[in-house]
């Protein structure tokens, strides 16, 4: 089994019952409850957030780090994600938002907004590239390619292979601060504002041997209060004036903006991770007809749905409308140009990862997938999550792989229980 | 010698598109828990869908029959339905008869056949008017 990575999502044992909610719900099968309290296989997480969502009792967390690590670094750099946009109602224009992240200690702000329009831009002259292999599927959102990366190897190249807009957008911005102000760049620290769990582990933990341009991830939870305190103190009168992103890369914080920006081809906008698993199961199969471009989003609202966020998805998604409408009565933008396409290119590509895989060896693969088959058909089926694992098959699995006990499964120990006893009323009436 | 087999069992439902593609998928799942590599899962996967499909379009639904062992996976997908009158036409690039109301959901475009013959190492296919079809279909793990 390959090195166990950084993982932001982690869980609060105190606060975990061991219930089965998560372990249902993930879409992996990565979370076990054990001795009454849910593991989370590492090697298996792809950081979706699905088991943050559906924990009544808030024992999943996402990992971020703290406000103060920017004082790690003379200058700093605050990267808004656009879903930080939707947090606030209409009173908060853009304008109070970013003046209010630069009184919270930032230095500089660099929205992400605008780095996804350059990497619309990109996409657009990727698209056409006639070797493409089609349907592309949008690798902005991280947990998507994870997922990918275990459960569907093929659709690998499918991928689209530019970096990322939070990953443009730090590395144009250390870029421009270094030659406006001629900072070294190590003093700069580029710190990305996140609605997502999944960001924060691509960050620290990149895929393969890639490093990000990022040195944080905060959280919009731990921000939201700051930012609103200031701009309550602070009137409208106050701020300045910023070159702002325009509407398109504003949108792509909810579902439908990135694959909208593309303007021309069948594209699809999934968000939501079964929704996601149900179009990739498809595509695999080369069941999508002509549809060239797939935007694919973990969380249900994109990433306006991502844990990290304070406002319920579908007031943010309003909120942010408001603002995208607000940008296209008012400004002309121009959208900064891509250099060279070639630059925001994946320097490496992703790689599968066989972790669902039972065995090197195929012969014993095959045997022991005859014994989770025979396990599994003696198992009572209901799939009820009391043994900890989230299905009898996933329970079968389980044993063969040696890590649980056919009396796990309460039936199974009902039913040894009962086969004990009744060899002792056969002793005491012998 | 290992003469381990998985053999798995399906019915295909008739008419039911939401549900065409499950077998494939579920052998999906056991192909990559096996440790089969994605392009080899891949092609199985196109192969087998296809078959599914046209047991779903034209066959009044049927049965998909899997074996795997170390080598390779044969899969046969058998219906009972209207059979296939000229096979050498039908596995033309672009020949159809699926009607209009299939066409739109996006499917019979005229490509199953040649594609199951892409994606297969064997396809074996035996028909017979008013009797049904039964699609062979056999891919390796590692080129012979």
């Amino acid at each position: 089994m390959e090195q166990t990575y950084f993982h932001s999502v982690t869980l609060n044992k105190d606060k975990c019952k061991g219930c089965t909610n998560c372990i249902k719900h993930c879409p992996t099968e990565a979370i076990r409850v054990r001795n009454s309290k849910a593991v989370i296989i590492n090697e298996r997480c792809i950081d979706c957030g699905e088991c943050i969502r559906v924990c009544p009792y808030h024992a999943k967390k996402a990992v971020t780090d703290p406000i103060k690590s920017i004082e790690n670094y003379k200058f700093k750099i605050a990267l808004p994600a656009p879903s930080l946009y939707g947090q606030f109602g209409p009173n908060y224009s853009r304008e109070r938002i970013i003046s209010a992240l630069k009184h919270l200690g930032f230095d500089y702000v660099f929205e992400v907004a605008q780095a996804a329009e350059i990497v619309s831009n990109a996409t657009i002259q990727y698209m056409k590239n006639e070797d493409v292999k089609k349907p592309v599927i949008s690798s902005a959102c991280p947990a998507v390619v994870r997922l990918i990366q275990v459960r569907f190897p093929s659709l690998i190249e499918n991928l689209l292979k530019i970096e990322s807009p939070m990953e443009v957008a730090a590395a144009l911005s250390k870029q421009e601060v270094h030659k406006k102000y001629g900072i070294p760049l190590e003093d700069i620290g580029a710190f990305f504002i996140s609605p997502c769990a999944a960001k924060v582990t691509s960050v620290k933990s990149p895929y393969e041997d890639k490093v990000s341009n990022v040195n944080g991830v905060l959280s919009i939870n731990d921000v939201f209060l700051p930012i609103l305190e200031y701009m309550k103190k602070h009137s409208n009168d106050e701020i300045e004036q910023f070159s702002l992103s325009s509407a398109i890369g504003v949108a792509w914080a909810g579902t439908g903006g990135e694959s909208d920006a593309l303007k021309t081809g069948r594209r699809i906008a999934v968000h939501e991770i079964k929704n996601v698993i149900n179009i990739l199961e498809q595509a695999v199969k080369d069941g999508l007809g002509d549809i060239e471009f797939i935007e694919a989003l973990a969380c249900p609202e994109g990433c306006l749905g991502g844990p990290l966020n304070v406002e319920n998805p579908f007031i943010a998604k309003v909120n942010l409308k408001n603002e995208i409408n607000k940008i296209l009565e008012s400004q002309s933008h121009n959208v900064p140009k891509v250099g060279d396409v070639k630059e925001l290119v994946w320097k490496s590509d992703v790689e599968y990862r066989p972790i669902m895989k039972l065995d090197d060896n195929m012969m014993k693969a095959l045997e022991k997938m005859q014994k989770i088959d025979e396990l599994s058909d003696s198992l009572p089926g209901l799939d009820c999550g009391a043994c900890g694992a989230p299905s009898c098959r996933a329970l079968a699995e389980d044993i063969v792989r040696g890590n649980a006990k056919e009396t796990d499964c309460i039936f199974k120990l009902r039913k040894k229980v009962n086969d004990i006893a009744n060899q002792l009323h056969m002793i005491e009436d012998d | 010698m290992n003469n381990t087999v998985i053999v798995r069992d399906y019915i295909i439902p008739a008419d039911d598109f939401a549900l065409a593609g499950e077998a494939s998928s579920s052998v999906r799942k056991i192909l990559t828990q096996l440790g089969v590599a994605p392009d080899i899962i891949k092609r199985t996967s196109i192969a087998m869908y296809e078959a599914e499909i046209n047991a779903v379009i034209h066959g009044h639904g049927g049965k998909a029959h899997v074996e795997i062992d170390e080598n390779k996976i044969f899969i046969r997908i058998s219906d009972e339905g209207p059979g296939i009158a000229d096979l050498e036409l039908a596995m033309q690039e672009g020949y159809s008869t699926a009607p209009d109301s299939v066409r739109e959901m996006g499917f019979g475009a005229g490509m199953g056949l040649s594609n199951m013959k892409k994606h297969s190492d064997i396809l074996n296919i035996d028909t017979e008017v008013n009797r049904g079809t039964i699609v062979d279909i056999t891919v390796f793990f590692n080129k012979p």
